[in-house]
């Protein structure tokens, strides 16, 4: 009531398994040249020095709602952090939070959602994943941490391409794009980046959610008008053909992998579905499927209604609302999309399409 | 008495303004006392902020004539009304989360899971709590330190080499108080509600419905209420005898917004409550009548409130630093 959402401050989520070069990128988006100020919360205080007026060392304390909802977790430090620098508002414009390299992004994530003071005054803008070039490959073998932090991530910057060859890359290109093909994902050398492509990112904001696509079709993936001299395996004429395995996925150019563990799974019906069948079906879904469903997204037509609605959810909880009008020429297309560890394609596809208007 | 139309004390207020936000309001011994989040301690209306700690404060607590702050340059200092300030303790830069004031010059801070007793005479003792603590309150009685953790709250004897006792209740525990007669411990928690414990039998008494999280709550001069906000409206529990199980609340100053802090009147059944949209009234428990101290202001939540110790001043602020000093009719 007394805070606008505009005046809400942005948190930026950095994960990353241990030396995929999480704090390169932080150092990187604190030295530019843009004039904002930054709370940066770290776990403890790392080797590398961080240059940074507001540096606040957190514990990593998660615990369980006591509200029935076993994967309901939240970082109790976090809470206690954000509402004390929230006291000193005008000292910073924006939080960037670091976490460890073992740290499962859900509960970062879900302390914005669920604990109603910080809700109030911060907003979640995206979860941004560093991953190393070299090694993540062995790690989503060895490391269900690093799984879990490309599942989640919004955006994904697979690091360190010089340490490895072009056929190493494309490699564990597939093998993110096996596990989230929705994610904005750049390859960079030493976390060199516009910082534009991560901070303010909306991620979370229902507002922004305009399409659901695959990432990679996008077009400016392969070739942004900015430096991205060292991306030239992959390049705007990519016609490479890996598909090797006769899967229904779209995908441009690369190996399809799919992993054992952790999938996207998107369905669509191309008209209007009935709300009344809808909300009840989706939030059943996440009250008992909640636990293997990291991230879900969705734009619906609404039967009879005007507006598309989006929503978007972590595990067991979701956001939704009415968003823009459907415009005159856009095909009034439901979709939805789920990130999640065995996901049981089949019924999720038949749940939704029961709900068909 | 029936309840008379809104009576207005507005023309007694005495408005201050500060820019910043205001984490404590009140009296110290009898001087006006504000202490500001950006690390400033006001003494009086006029002086300029004493600064011990190196920015901000994150924490303080007074009563009489003590102040204790915490900071986030790791170091707790006391103050005195007449501006003396000493270090308590230095925690090298982690951050100070709780702080209470106890008996006979003793003083307690956490920060991380440690936390540290220093009593009267300077000497200072450490227990590591099982998580990081976010209240902590000394016993009206004896020299015993509440705890208030995830999953419980831990009951220390400093100068005993005693275990700690663990009361436990599943879930994160934020501030905690003891009734003024010994014979209860409260904590807020993370959930919107209280927990509690008689103290004799270790029983528990849960007391729930609010729409958001207690951060404020104060006990009657006669021990017997607790007034806590986390609502539209102050939630006034009954602790007389076996305390609130099972008793419904009074419900005072309904409004059409949260409650976001109280204090009781130190001598009489009166109750100040401050709201989300700066409204501030004082209301008798009595005949639950009300009186009118601020409109609202800049309309930014009341966060502290604080009478002297006759009852005869009332200071609050706000979290954009509008503030106020009333003066009862005598």
């Amino acid at each position: 009531m007394s805070t606008m959402m505009t005046d809400k401050i942005p948190v930026t989520v950095l994960t990353g398994y241990l030396g995929a070069g999480k704090t390169t990128l932080l150092n990187r988006i604190l030295s530019e040249p843009h004039g904002k100020k930054y709370a940066v919360i770290v776990n403890e205080f790392g080797e590398i020095g961080i240059d940074n007026d507001l540096v606040v060392g957190a514990d990593e304390e998660v615990f369980e709602m006591n509200n029935g909802c076993i994967c309901c977790t939240v970082r109790g430090d976090l809470i206690r952090i954000i509402e004390t620098l929230m006291k000193r508002k005008g000292r910073f414009d924006a939080i960037i939070v670091e976490t460890t390299g073992l740290a499962d992004p859900a509960p970062v994530a879900q302390t914005f959602f669920v604990d109603q003071d910080v809700g109030e005054k911060a907003r979640l803008d995206a979860v941004v994943t560093v991953a190393d070039a070299k090694w993540l490959a062995a790690r989503l073998k060895d490391a269900p941490e690093a799984k879990n932090q490309i599942a989640f991530a919004d955006v994904i910057l697979l690091n360190k391409t010089d340490l490895v060859s072009p056929e190493e890359l494309r490699e564990v290109e597939a093998r993110i794009r096996g596990i989230n093909p929705y994610a904005r994902l750049h390859k960079t050398q030493k976390c060199q980046i516009p910082l534009a492509e991560v901070l303010d990112r909306g991620a979370f904001d229902l507002e922004r959610i305009l399409e659901i696509e695959p990432a990679f079709l996008e077009a400016d993936d392969h070739h942004h008008d900015h430096d991205h001299d060292h991306d030239h395996e992959c390049g705007p004429g990519c016609t490479h053909d890996h598909h090797h395995h006769g899967h229904h996925h779209h995908h441009g150019g690369l190996k399809h992998y799919h992993d054992e563990e952790m999938q996207s799974v998107s369905i669509a019906h191309e008209g209007d579905v009935d709300p009344e069948k809808f909300m009840p079906w989706i939030n059943d879904l996440v009250q008992t499927e909640g636990p293997s469903i990291l991230r879900s997204k969705g734009i619906l037509a609404f039967a009879k209604e005007p507006k598309r609605f989006v929503f978007q959810g972590v595990h067991m909880i979701l956001d939704g609302d009415l968003q823009r009008e459907w415009k005159p020429d856009e095909k009034r297309v439901s979709r939805i999309v789920f990130i999640g560890r065995n996901l049981n394609e089949d019924a999720l596809r038949q749940g939704f399409l029961s709900c068909v208007a | 008495m029936p309840a008379a139309p809104v009576q207005t004390l507005v023309d007694r207020v005495t408005t201050l303004a500060f820019d910043r936000f205001v984490l404590k309001a009140g009296f110290l011994g009898d001087a006006l006392l504000f202490v500001f989040a950006d690390g400033g301690i006001q003494l009086g209306r006029e002086a300029a902020p004493l600064r011990p700690h190196a920015d901000a404060i994150l924490v303080a607590a007074h009563a009489g004539t003590r102040l204790i702050t915490g900071g986030d340059d790791g170091r707790a200092f006391e103050t005195g009304p007449d501006g003396r300030t000493v270090e308590l303790g230095n925690e090298k830069g982690r951050w100070i989360d709780a702080v209470a004031l106890g008996p006979d010059g003793s003083a307690a801070w956490s920060a991380g899971k440690t936390v540290t007793v220093r009593d009267g005479k300077g000497k200072v003792k450490t227990l590591a709590a099982p998580s990081t603590p976010q209240g902590l309150a000394f016993a009206p009685k004896g020299f015993r330190l509440a705890i208030a953790h995830i999953d419980g709250v831990t009951l220390w004897f400093p100068n005993t080499d005693a275990e700690p006792e663990r009361l436990t209740w599943k879930g994160p525990h934020l501030d905690t108080s003891f009734s003024p007669d010994n014979r209860f411990l409260i904590t807020s928690m993370q959930e919107n509600q209280l927990h509690g414990w008689r103290l004799a039998d270790k029983g528990h008494m849960r007391m729930s419905g609010y729409p958001s999280k207690t951060r404020s709550w104060s006990w009657s001069h006669d021990g017997l209420w607790l007034a806590t906000s986390g609502a539209e409206a102050a939630i006034i529990w009954p602790f007389a005898k076996e305390g609130p199980t099972g008793k419904a609340p009074r419900e005072c100053g309904i409004r059409p917004a949260k409650v976001t802090a109280v204090s009781f009147h130190p001598r009489a059944l009166v109750l100040a409550i401050g709201y989300e949209d700066g409204w501030v009234l004082l209301v008798r428990l009595t005949d639950a009548s009300e009186l009118l101290v601020r409109a609202g202001g800049d309309g930014t939540p009341i966060t502290a409130l604080g009478w002297d110790r006759d009852g005869k001043r009332l200071a609050f602020g706000s979290e954009s630093g509008g503030a106020g000093l009333l003066a009862l009719p005598v």
